[in-house]
């Protein structure tokens, strides 16, 4: 999306269209050239901010895709062209950061995000299914004005849950 | 010409002192109405809508000179010089006011005091002492802005002599997508604002109930219809403007505009429950303060330079260190105050798991955990700096790989969620009435994968296009249910669809805007056509059955830029569809290439074109061409979500006064009401 | 105990407000290199034309050396090379140059004859496969190689008299210092 956002607007050195991958840097291959493609996908440009090297028009992002396909004709697996790279330039030209010690947090955060969402709803439910009387005692009065109504409404729901421990 | 430079330069030296004045008004509207609130006080309460008119005039005047100032070129301002040129079209000059850093910044104001002053102007049916609270608040988020403007950004700096003509906008600016892209961004990202103004009020009144809900509801769905919109846009724009197709890229900058929608989102829905069932509440005041917490969070990512991104503002740490004062001074306190408030916030009608607001807890759970996510991906290259574990990137392999396993339980839930009853719903049932949705979504599912050959690598996306016509059908089915489509007469379905409230249209617009998006992302990243190639003319290129043929091209020159223009016969089986012109200008001021990519759209595809450099010789040039399936689904599915915002929106107007009506009245049935949204 | 739970957030902000005032401190671009303490990569470069005989990776071994990635296109290896001729005529240490992916190299002997060559050998790396067997990401950049032909540091950027005295000098002093 969006380049877009940010308006944008001041630098974008990087951004300029067209020269990513051109014609003449591709290999006649079919195979090893969707292979190599795959490859750039998963490289930074490490003089951009933030693009793969196949959408890359910094010429150091095209003499990387040059060394990608020289590695695949070499008969490099994927990984090994990979490996290349990171021997290079370290972890940085990684899009999908590797999986150690340094990136557990990155990993397993959304895992555990999900898990705290998931304790979250399971004390909300448990606290609203199990009536406590003693919520009574912690209970400010609530500042005025209360309408009748509402009034009503307070008593009804301050006799049947205790009203506390909200997903957090 | 003197005469004109005259009044020019006091045009822009009166738009700073209104930024002075008003810096001065928001200070007062900051502390009187709140302590008028506090006392019982109603002159000092009633301080606050003067207050916020007075700040809209100033602010709106200062805004008014800045694009004044663009408007007739007037160079002698630093701003206008460094964003503009008299070559430029009138819309790009008007756009260039917000096409920088500080002149966005003034629109960000200018935002913040036109809430306050619809707040403001609004029906009055809102209790005195949280309008009063509220407007103090919005007022001190304007003095911290205006701060920052006035001590660090100034839009209305002069240089002297003044230069002879500007240095222009970036050509890739100089679009009409993304003219508008960023005014609807901050309307949405300081849409948020009221909520959270809304939120911190009810704090300090220590009183959240359903009327309050109600309050904040329209306010939020404005912020957020706009900033879906904004999103959409710039969305729209990169795919037609950067030339290979491509619509997200999880950069830095999209994420921070993504991680309040996310959050926005889930406020929408939890504020139905607190609505309904008095329940959530200080998860709501909670989701109120984040939501707008993050619209901060993105604008100090993208203006402070600490992760880079490919776009983003010249970025500044003095600037960043002002942005991030103020996300901890705003943020921090209202989080303060929540820590020490919201735990007395007492209340809760239960309802069981499986249940209408059991469904909107999960969509708020679900939520919650992607921006989460987002939030943890984009900022960890800065966490992992920061406690030295190296420079790591995050780039769109990760975000696609955590953020698809969580939106598949939210779109499943998404179908069966308005199918459950209010408080305790029946599961079986709801998804008993879902049986044609299951079904559809299966058979398209395999029909699908079949069609692309039944190759292993199809099963994911050929479940995502399942996934959405499930959701589709579900919702439609829904809205069926509800009008008893077929199973009474016509003339009743009409009726009973011309009385259900506008939200419940809302809601089913929306919903089935989300199915459109989840088959557009999925077929446009799975199936995407791609050729790229040196292609001579009168050579055809063919693209998953579509046939190129490079008629020819052409050189040409425009007012601000020269261009070759490409035309390409788009055909199938033989039969000419359309001729696609694209075009690569390079533009004078700056001087910088650009493409403009040509797009054939069947309706359910786009067929793309984009034309590069000539060979050597000129009897050829590299072309790229892609078949898009199903990216025009992303639109209408943008579209839907907008539409169905303000679908629910006008069925809020009808309702605005209805608590106060209804707590008169001692109707004592607000649960009973029909509203679903 | 329950109450504590609403501290989180404000707990939670202030732990990314912290992070990002040490942000604001760095700068995200600059990626420090994975070759430090690794020898050399194997390379042998062309000659620059009518320059003698070009670098090749045998060359860095047996002294302290430093080598220097420029470009006859590079602005910022103009404001540089003062300090480099600079550092040449002292003798201090011998200094490498590898000629970055010029379009002919008789642009870079051109360039070195207007601006002054410091250099001991040049080769021209046309394809950028030496280069990126460095780690180059721009010139220029400049690496300081020990005795044994192994890379002890890099600069990124253009070499200044402050990081020739304050960093490039003690540190060259120190590796020739016996272990």
């Amino acid at each position: 999306m969006t380049r877009f956002l940010i308006p944008i607007f001041a630098v974008m050195l990087a951004a300029a269209p067209v020269h990513a991958v051109e014609p003449d840097e591709m290999l006649a291959n079919p195979v090893l050239e969707t292979r190599a493609r795959e490859i750039s996908k998963e490289l930074r440009c490490v003089v951009c901010q933030n693009e793969n090297i196949d959408e890359s028009n910094a010429e150091l992002a095209r003499d990387l895709r040059l060394v990608v396909r020289d590695r695949l004709v070499a008969g490099d697996a994927d990984d090994q062209v990979i490996k290349y790279v990171v021997d290079r330039y370290g972890d940085y030209v990684l899009l999908r950061p590797p999986f150690k010690a340094s990136t557990y947090i990155l990993w397993f955060g959304p895992g555990v995000f999900a898990l705290l969402a998931a304790f979250g709803g399971w004390r909300f439910y448990r606290a609203r299914a199990v009536p406590m009387v003693a919520a009574a005692v912690s209970a400010e009065p609530p500042p005025p004005p209360l309408s009748a109504e509402e009034k009503r409404r307070l008593d009804k729901l301050l006799k049947d849950s205790d009203g506390a421990g909200d997903p957090a | 010409m003197p005469g004109d430079l005259m009044a020019a330069f006091s045009i822009a030296e009166l738009g700073h002192f209104a930024l002075v004045l008003a810096l001065f008004v928001a200070i007062a509207q900051s502390v009187v109405p709140l302590v008028g609130a506090h006392r019982g006080d109603a002159a000092m309460m009633g301080m606050a809508r003067p207050g916020a008119v007075a700040l809209a005039l100033l602010v709106g005047f200062a805004f008014c000179a800045l694009m004044y100032s663009f408007v007739v070129s007037d160079f002698s301002v630093s701003n206008v010089f460094e964003n503009s040129h008299t070559d430029k079209p009138m819309l790009y000059k008007i756009s260039g006011v917000w096409g920088n850093h500080e002149g966005s910044l003034l629109l960000w104001i200018t935002t913040l005091v036109v809430f306050g002053l619809a707040v403001a102007l609004s029906s009055s049916n809102i209790p005195p002492q949280l309008r009063a609270r509220a407007l103090s608040v919005q007022a001190m988020i304007t003095v911290g802005f205006l701060l920052f403007i006035l001590l660090t950004s100034n839009p209305f700096e002069r240089i002297d002599p003044a230069p002879f003509n500007g240095r222009g906008l970036n050509p890739l600016l100089q679009d009409p997508g993304l003219a508008f892209h960023p005014p609807m961004l901050y309307l949405g990202y300081v849409g948020f604002s009221m909520a959270f103004s809304f939120a911190v009020a009810a704090l300090i009144e220590g009183r959240v109930d359903a009327a309050w809900a109600r309050w904040v509801r329209p306010w939020t769905l404005v912020a957020w219809t706009f900033l879906t919109a904004g999103i959409a846009l710039g969305s729209w724009w990169a795919y037609y403007e950067l030339g290979w197709g491509g619509w997200w890229y999880w950069d830095p900058v999209e994420n921070a505009s993504f991680m309040p929608w996310l959050i926005g989102t889930a406020l929408l829905h939890s504020a139905i429950v607190v609505e309904k069932r008095d329940s959530l509440k200080s998860w709501t005041i909670l989701l109120a303060i984040l939501t707008f917490g993050m619209s901060l969070l993105g604008t100090f990512l993208v203006r402070s330079g600490v992760i880079t991104s490919v776009h983003a503002f010249a970025s500044d740490p003095t600037r960043g260190l002002f942005i991030l004062m103020l996300l901890v001074v705003s943020v921090g306190g209202a989080l303060v105050l929540y820590a020490w408030r919201a735990p007395q916030l007492k209340g809760g009608g239960l309802f069981a798991p499986v249940s209408r607001e059991g469904a909107l807890l999960l969509n708020n759970l679900l939520m919650s955990t992607a921006a989460a996510t987002v939030l943890l991906g984009t900022l960890y290259p800065l966490i992992a700096d920061t406690l030295n574990l190296g420079k790591v990137s995050v780039g769109p392999p990760f975000f696609d790989g955590v953020f698809v396993p969580l939106m598949v339980p939210a779109i499943i839930a998404m179908a069966v969620g308005p199918m459950l009853a209010w408080k305790r719903g029946d599961l079986r049932g709801a998804l008993g009435r879902l049986w044609m949705a299951a079904g559809l979504g299966v058979a398209g599912m395999v029909t699908v994968w079949l069609m692309r050959g039944g190759a292993v690598g199809d099963i994911l996306a050929s479940f995502g296009i399942g996934l959405a016509i499930w959701l589709f059908v579900g919702t439609i089915m829904e809205f069926g249910d509800r009008i008893k489509l077929f199973r009474a007469p016509l003339s009743e379905s009409g009726r009973r669809a011309r009385n259900l409230p506008r939200a419940a249209w809302g809601m089913t617009i929306a919903h089935a805007g989300i199915a459109l998006i989840v088959a557009g992302v999925t077929a446009s990243s799975a199936w995407k056509g791609e050729a790229v190639q040196t292609q001579a003319f009168g050579e055809t290129v063919t693209v998953n059955g579509w046939d190129f043929t490079l008629l020819s091209a052409e050189t040409f020159e425009q007012e601000n830029y020269t261009g070759v223009r490409g035309t390409f016969r788009l055909s199938r089986d033989g039969e000419e569809v359309a001729l696609l012109t694209p075009e690569k200008r390079t533009y004078n001021q700056p001087p910088m290439p650009t493409t403009e990519a040509a797009i054939h759209t069947t309706g359910l595809h786009d067929l793309y074109a984009v034309i590069g450099d000539p060979t050597a010789d000129g009897t050829a040039f590299v072309t790229r061409l892609y078949f898009e399936p199903l990216v025009p689904f992303l639109w209408y599915g943008a579209g839907m979500l907008c539409l169905g915002g303000l679908v629910s929106l006008s069925d809020r107007r009808h309702r605005v006064g209805a608590p106060v009506r209804r707590r008169e009245a001692k109707a004592g049935a607000t649960a009973a009401k029909p509203a679903k949204a | 105990m329950k109450k504590l739970i609403y501290l989180v957030p404000v707990i939670v902000l202030a732990v990314i407000a912290s992070m990002f005032m040490v942000g604001l401190g760095r700068d995200p671009k600059i990626v420090p290199s994975v070759l430090i303490d690794r020898p050399v990569p194997e390379f042998a470069l062309e000659a620059l034309p009518d320059r003698g005989r070009p670098l090749s990776s045998t060359d860095l071994k047996g002294e302290v050396t430093l080598v220097n990635i420029f470009g006859s296109w590079c602005v910022a290896c103009i404001a540089e090379h003062p300090v480099l001729v600079a550092i040449g005529k002292t003798g201090e240490v011998p200094i490498h140059g590898i000629a970055w992916r010029e379009k002919d190299p008789r642009d870079a002997m051109r360039w070195l004859g207007r601006h002054g060559d410091p250099y001991d050998l040049v080769g021209h790396d046309a394809d950028s496969r030496v280069a990126i067997d460095f780690g180059v990401t721009g010139a220029p950049e400049t690496f300081v190689v020990d005795a044994g032909g192994v890379i002890r540091y890099k600069h990124i950027g253009p070499v200044t008299p402050e990081v020739w005295e304050n960093t490039l000098k003690p540190l060259i002093a120190q590796l020739r210092k016996p272990s």
